[in-house]
């Protein structure tokens, strides 16, 4: 079979692409799709070692964050929407009114 | 009733909170009467506990009555307890009976002033404290009282207290009676360490046996304590409050500078006399104060004008004798010019408040004069107190002094004799100066005064009248043998002191030859103060004039003051100001500053973390994760 390295290293991947999204995107929605990204290449890693172990644990933490990651799109959404809104604008650096 | 000894300063603490908390509301006439009737009643119970304790033996003469534990601290155990035996007996009466005539004074005499009501619950306040001081039976109770009569007496001189001149005498008197009241506290706790009780009787009885006669730590104790009646009673080197303490009203002169709150230290003394005999030295140095204070301040009095000061010198001057009177041993005796000094000093006072109230509040004697048929019933009574005090036979005063001047020749003690009668012929003297320049000679009273000229209200003068009768008939309780009578003041006080038998080694006639000694003294005196200011008033000018430097320097009260605040006061007031322009002001308040410029600077730097930039946070974030991951994998 496909040794369980190779599902870890992708999942290893897909986070890092995620982690530099989140930091060099400017569009809020991208920014947005980029931690979906890191949350679930963290679900890759957990079902490969569920598989890897034969335990079923790895499988229902997967449901937990999913569930997770949807209701957090919920509200993110609803954040960027007011966001939105307010600032005319989906660049993230247009939010820096709470600075010193 | 004796159960109820508790009621008698009970009363004056309730006239003080009644008057005190509801006075501005209850108007002067109920005021008066809650305060004077408190004291009243006060010395109504005294005299029946009086009747009632006549009644027991001699030696059963001793009554405690515990009102309510106090501290009860491990071994230290202390009461709220009063102790009646005849010492305290007499003292009830002086306080309380000398206390409520001079209340019924106060009630013409404060009657224009706006803070009546706060004069008479301070009144009460002392007559309270002065009771608990009286009737503790403990050391504690009487340092409690000690202190509440200095506090009530800061509250009644300063009682005018928008006049500097008062509110500094009010310091003044509180700061110097602090220095006494270091000394008294210090022996209070030398006596703990001593006996491990604070209790009179239990004090009292083991004394002879756990002290050492003459030894260190007895003439330690007795001195510390010595140095407390130094302050309250206005003794060398602690007198130098009691002029100035004349500022306050006249009534408060009256009741607390002359007739009670002095007289605290020697009741202490006479009240302790069993530590006091164990310690000859003490004894000796309290005679020598007592007689040397007596001599200076009669030799000051001889030349004030203000008719208030002279009193306050002649106060102190009588306090010399009664402590001389208890350095030699003569308790009873130095109890009993106690006793007398209260009436005819009290008289004094509140006579010469009806001679300024007469002359619309003026104190100067070299502008009084010719008042005899202007105020007649304030004359006779005022003469009557001056006979007694310059010891002219058959008044109080006579009796007194002159027990105290024949216990100490007769104990051998020929020089402080001398001085206690050269004293008496001075206190002659300024007395009845003090007597010719105000009501006799040719009017020197300003002419805008002259027309109001009154004699005092019946309210002031029957207090004069009273005090009067009392000058001139109290001495008869205590007349001594050698003239027919039976002492029995002294038998009255002997369960306290003891019966001093076997001192005499002199005959009646040697006794007959002193008192003929000091009458002709005091009648010499008489004569120089006729000539001086009756017959010839030119002579003091131009004696002044003459001797102009002893004079300015009597006149000057011997610069004593002035020394006092070149080597003392000044630099105290340097040493403070330093303390606070350093120390406060630059060290503490730079520290409590500086944390505070500190925490400020630090919350300056740290307030640039927030930029305001997602992104920015974003980083920080990564970073974290990133640098928890490398502390998992390297450990």
């Amino acid at each position: 079979m496909v040794p369980v390295s190779y599902y870890i290293l992708l999942s290893g991947i897909l986070f890092s692409i995620g982690v530099l999204g989140f930091l060099i995107r400017r569009n809020v929605l991208v920014v947005f799709m980029s931690v979906e990204l890191m949350l679930n290449a963290a679900n890759l890693a957990l079902v490969a070692f569920a598989k890897e172990m034969g335990t079923l644990s790895g499988q229902v933490i997967v449901f937990l964050v999913m569930t997770v990651a949807a209701a957090e799109a919920g509200v993110g959404l609803a954040i960027i929407m007011l966001f939105y809104r307010n600032r005319k604008s989906a660049n993230v650096d247009d939010g820096n009114l709470m600075k010193w | 009733m004796i159960e109820y000894v508790w009621l008698v300063p009970f009363l004056p603490l309730l006239g003080f909170i009644i008057n005190g908390i509801l006075g501005k509301k209850l108007g002067k006439n109920l005021v008066s009467w809650i305060g004077c009737g408190s004291v009243g009643l006060s010395f109504l119970i005294s005299v029946k506990i009086f009747f009632e304790l006549l009644s027991l033996p001699a030696e059963e003469r001793v009554f405690e009555k515990i009102v309510f534990p106090w501290i009860y601290s491990g071994l230290f155990k202390v009461n709220i307890s009063f102790l009646l035996d005849p010492l305290s007996c007499v003292m009830l009466f002086v306080v309380t009976g000398v206390g409520f005539i001079i209340h019924i004074y106060s009630i013409g005499y404060m009657r224009e002033d706006k803070g009546y009501f706060r004069f008479f619950s301070f009144l009460n306040l002392f007559v309270f404290s002065m009771l608990v001081l009286v009737l503790a039976d403990n050391f504690l109770l009487l340092y409690l009282g000690w202190e509440a009569v200095g506090l009530c007496s800061y509250l009644l001189i300063g009682f005018w207290y928008e006049k500097k001149s008062a509110s500094d005498a009010a310091k003044k008197a509180f700061i110097v009676n602090r220095i006494g009241d270091f000394g008294f506290a210090l022996g209070v706790m030398l006596i703990f360490w001593t006996f491990g009780s604070l209790n009179y009787s239990e004090v009292f009885q083991t004394a002879p046996s756990t002290l050492v006669a003459g030894g260190g730590l007895v003439t330690a104790i007795t001195l510390l304590l010595f140095l407390g009646a130094v302050g309250k009673s206005a003794q060398i080197p602690l007198y130098v409050w009691l002029p100035d303490a004349m500022e306050g009203p006249t009534p408060v002169s009256a009741l607390i500078h002359a007739a009670t709150m002095v007289t605290a230290g020697v009741y202490m003394v006479a009240r302790c006399h069993i530590l006091y005999e164990l310690a000859p030295f003490s004894m000796g140095l309290i005679a020598v104060i007592g007689a040397i204070t007596a001599i200076y301040t009669a030799s000051i009095a001889m030349v004030q004008n203000d008719i208030k000061r002279v009193l306050a010198y002649s106060t102190i001057s009588q306090l010399g004798y009664m402590f001389l009177g208890c350095g030699m041993g003569a308790f009873a005796a130095g109890i009993f010019h106690l006793m007398t000094h209260a009436f005819f000093k009290a008289l004094l006072f509140l006579g010469a408040g009806s001679v300024m109230h007469a002359l619309s509040g003026e104190l100067n004697m070299q502008k009084m004069g010719a008042l005899k048929e202007k105020i007649p019933v304030t004359f006779w009574t005022t003469f009557a107190a001056i006979l007694a005090i310059s010891g002219i036979p058959f008044f109080s005063g006579f009796f007194s002094k002159d027990e105290i001047l024949w216990k100490t020749f007769s104990q051998g003690n020929f020089i402080l004799w001398l001085i206690g009668v050269l004293t008496a012929g001075m206190t002659a003297f300024y007395m009845f100066r003090l007597l010719f320049l105000t009501f006799f000679g040719k009017s020197r009273v300003e002419e805008s005064i002259k027309p109001h000229i009154h004699e005092s209200p019946r309210v002031m003068t029957i207090p004069l009248i009273v005090l009067a009768i009392l000058s001139v008939f109290g001495g008869y309780v205590g007349v001594p043998k050698s003239l027919g009578g039976a002492n029995n003041f002294e038998h009255f006080l002997s369960p306290v002191f003891g019966e001093k038998g076997g001192l005499v080694a002199y005959s009646v006639s040697t006794e007959y030859l002193l008192m003929a000694l000091s009458v002709a003294l005091a009648l010499l005196g008489i004569f120089f103060a006729y000539r001086f200011y009756i017959k010839k008033p030119e002579l003091p000018k131009s004696l002044a004039q003459r001797y102009s430097f002893p004079y300015k320097i009597l006149l000057n009260k011997y610069y004593v003051d002035e020394l006092y605040v070149k080597i003392i006061v000044n630099p105290l007031l340097k040493f403070a100001t330093f303390l606070w322009q350093f120390l406060d002001i630059k060290v503490i308040d730079g520290i409590a500053n500086g944390l505070a410029d500190i925490v400020y600077w630090f919350g300056g730097m740290s307030r640039k973390i927030q930029t305001g930039y997602v992104r920015n946070y974003a980083l920080g974030m990564v970073l974290g994760a990133l640098l928890v991951l490398a502390y998992f994998i390297l450990r």
